[in-house]
């Protein structure tokens, strides 16, 4: 399996692909700018210049590298070796930072002014309010108007970082729509502003650089495994929204025997769900009707609830290197709570979806290291949260 | 640069440009209430093309008018084949292409999207979110049944790209009048005139600017350069506030206004 998976999380085609999937299906008015992206990219990634500059930032301000901690109530009590890997600890409280701060770099680097951002959870969006902020430049963020109300603590954060937040009325008032009024927005302001996506989604370059931009979380857990126990793990779970930090703790992993599970959520399953579609700039999974409308996503997490996957998990789906089920809302709630309880650790709602699956399959995972990637903590779910459990 | 084989469309439009004529191409949603009236009235009035939008759930080049329509179509049971078979029943003279996003074609298939409209009497599409780079597969099929592939140039285009969004293009290149997505503005765009005029050293296809493009005055001062305008907010605003007589009545001042300026 290792030699025919070399190739595999490599760099996409010369059209952006994964297998099939990907590309770059924008508007011509975007087609320079993802050009030139992509060679600026291109450029960067491959100067040590850029590259220490980068590492530094991840370094000093987000905090980097993330801890691995090893759950040994929970871990007992599911009959496994429950491995986190910490991404709720860097600065801003998610994974979302370490793509953010290579594009916002990267922009600056290209000379760009502004910067535009959709967000769903608004993780992504606080993390680019907080790198433009750290590089002086504007940060304009699209959020679902359903979003902003169920996620108003990040809202506010957004502002007190200096960035504007306007709420979508469009559509399902979600992520999807938010990135529809982010691209429109784009389309108007191409020459000055970078459009910094949050996810592995998006026109090429954008799903292969923000995996890149993400690998980091692998790499180092590749290593902290190999440290701590002397081996890799049987199973690296991540959530799965557009697919970013899935992306990034597999790529460390996907030249080993680990399974790769991508933890989608049921009323968002693109994989499980969907049939190849194209959307905001890419072919990929899509969640749509028999005409090829694209259907409304509905999870209680706002950071999963998309109708779409970034394509390289279409991809990785395709060849069977990774497994894409899902969770239900109830499931997740419990997850969330497990958690909290047992490891004194509260949960993103979004990676709560990755342990509702792991604590739902350990009985066929007896005696296994399962690696889960913790991308997020769960403040900002907590309002939300209260409201349900009452 | 002359391409291999005109297309049926594109051999009306040169013609009607090479006597004289400024080509207006109003645009309406399909579905949307009014619309097979709205499209009769617009021929009725000195309409040369007509533009049907095939509304889909995330129209990204879309400003609010026409998201507001498409989501009205939609919300009102309209789909792509319903749309087609409205298109069999009307009956006009006037040539009539498509405006849909690429999940509706990519959903279908392209042979099969292709000989749908084919098949309905669509002469041509326009596919805003499918560039150059992604065109082959669909312009193959559409190519294949005589269908024009009407390809948007953009302002932000490098010299280097246009004379190959050209050579790709047939029946019309929409020149897209402005950074940004469709709606009315209170001028017309700068880059409006001056992406038109750098596709009319290059092209002898019909130059046609369409995106931002909002009154009659805006129509006279585009066609000093271009060879068509296409109207499309301004249309669907008149057709959501005042039915397909205002559709009429507004294409009939559009057409009056050009016509003026060109004998
Ligand atoms: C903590 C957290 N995890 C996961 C996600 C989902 O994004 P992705 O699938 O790109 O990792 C989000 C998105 O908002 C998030 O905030």
């Amino acid at each position: 399996m290792s030699i025919s998976n070399q190739s595999i999380m490599s760099e996409p085609s010369e059209s952006g692909r994964f297998g099939e999937f990907g590309g770059r299906f924008v508007p011509e008015t975007l087609v320079p700018a993802c050009q030139e992206l992509e060679a600026a990219f291109r450029e960067a990634w491959g100067d040590p210049i850029f590259r220490a500059e980068l590492d530094q930032l991840l370094k000093e301000y987000a905090g980097r590298p993330s801890m691995i901690t090893e759950c040994y109530q929970l871990g007992a009590k599911l009959g496994i070796r429950l491995v986190l890997k910490r991404e709720d600890l860097n600065h801003t409280g998610s994974h979302k930072i370490n793509n953010v701060l290579g594009q916002v770099l990267l922009a600056k680097r290209m000379g760009k002014k502004h910067i535009v951002a959709e967000t769903g959870a608004g993780q992504h969006g606080v993390a680019s309010a907080t790198a433009a902020a750290l590089m002086g430049m504007s940060c304009k963020v699209y959020m679902g108007a359903v979003d902003v109300e169920r996620q108003a603590l990040n809202v506010f954060r957004m502002k007190l970082l200096g960035a504007e937040v306007e709420a979508v009325h469009s559509g399902s008032r979600t992520l999807k729509d938010a990135v529809n009024e982010a691209m429109r927005d784009w389309v108007a302001s191409v020459e000055s502003t970078h459009y910094c996506l949050g996810s592995v989604m998006g026109p090429h370059p954008y799903p292969w650089m923000v995996r890149e931009f993400h690998r980091v979380i692998g790499s180092e857990a590749r290593e902290q495994c190999l440290e701590r126990y002397g081996s890799d793990p049987d199973f690296v779970v991540a959530c799965v929204g557009g697919g970013s930090n899935a992306l990034g703790i597999f790529s460390g992993f996907v030249d080993t025997k680990a399974r790769l599970i991508g933890v989608e959520p049921a009323g968002g399953a693109a994989v499980g769900r969907g049939q190849p579609g194209v959307v905001h700039g890419m072919r990929s999974y899509l969640m749509q009707d028999e005409y090829g409308q694209v259907q409304e996503a509905h999870s209680i997490s706002a950071g999963l609830d998309y109708p779409g996957v970034g394509p390289e998990h279409s991809y990785l789906a395709s060849i069977g290197r990774a497994e894409y089920p899902t969770v239900t809302d109830t499931e997740v709630i419990e997850a969330f709570q497990l958690m909290a309880k047992t490891e004194g650790i509260i949960p993103a709602l979004e990676c709560a979806h990755a342990l509702a699956w792991i604590s739902r399959e350990a009985p066929k995972m007896q005696g296994k290291t399962v690696l889960m990637n913790l991308s997020g903590r769960g403040d900002k779910d907590v309002g939300q949260m209260m409201e349900i459990l009452g | 640069m002359i391409s291999t084989s005109l297309t049926p469309l594109e051999v009306t439009l040169r013609a009607k440009r090479d006597a004289g004529r400024k080509l207006l191409v109003p645009y309406v949603t399909g579905g949307l209430k009014g619309w097979t009236d709205a499209i009769r009235a617009a021929a009725a009035n000195g309409a040369d093309v007509i533009e049907i939008g095939l509304p889909f759930s995330d129209p990204v080049m879309d400003g609010p008018i026409i998201q507001q329509a498409s989501q009205r179509a939609l919300d009102d049971g309209a789909t792509p084949v319903s749309i087609l078979e409205g298109v069999r029943t009307l009956d006009v003279d006037v040539p009539l292409v498509v405006m849909c996003y690429y999940n509706t074609v990519h959903h279908a298939g392209h042979e099969r999207f292709a000989s749908q409209l084919f098949q309905a009497g669509i002469v041509g599409a326009i596919i805003p979110d499918l560039p150059l780079e992604e065109s082959g597969p669909w312009c193959a099929a559409a190519d294949a049944v005589g269908l024009a592939t009407i390809m948007l140039a953009a302002p932000t285009a490098p010299d280097e790209r246009l004379p190959r969004v050209c050579a790709r293009a047939r029946g019309f290149v929409y020149s897209v009048g402005l950074l940004g997505v469709t709606g009315e503005r209170t001028e017309l765009a700068a880059t409006a005139s001056q992406l038109a005029k750098r596709l009319k050293k290059i092209t002898d296809v019909p130059v046609i600017i369409g995106v931002g493009v909002s009154n009659s005055a805006q129509a006279v001062e585009a066609c000093k350069v271009a060879d068509g305008i296409v109207q499309g907010a301004s249309v669907v605003r008149r057709l959501m506030e005042g039915g397909p007589d205002a559709v009429g009545t507004y294409v009939a001042e559009v057409r009056a206004a050009i016509d003026a300026t060109t004998v």
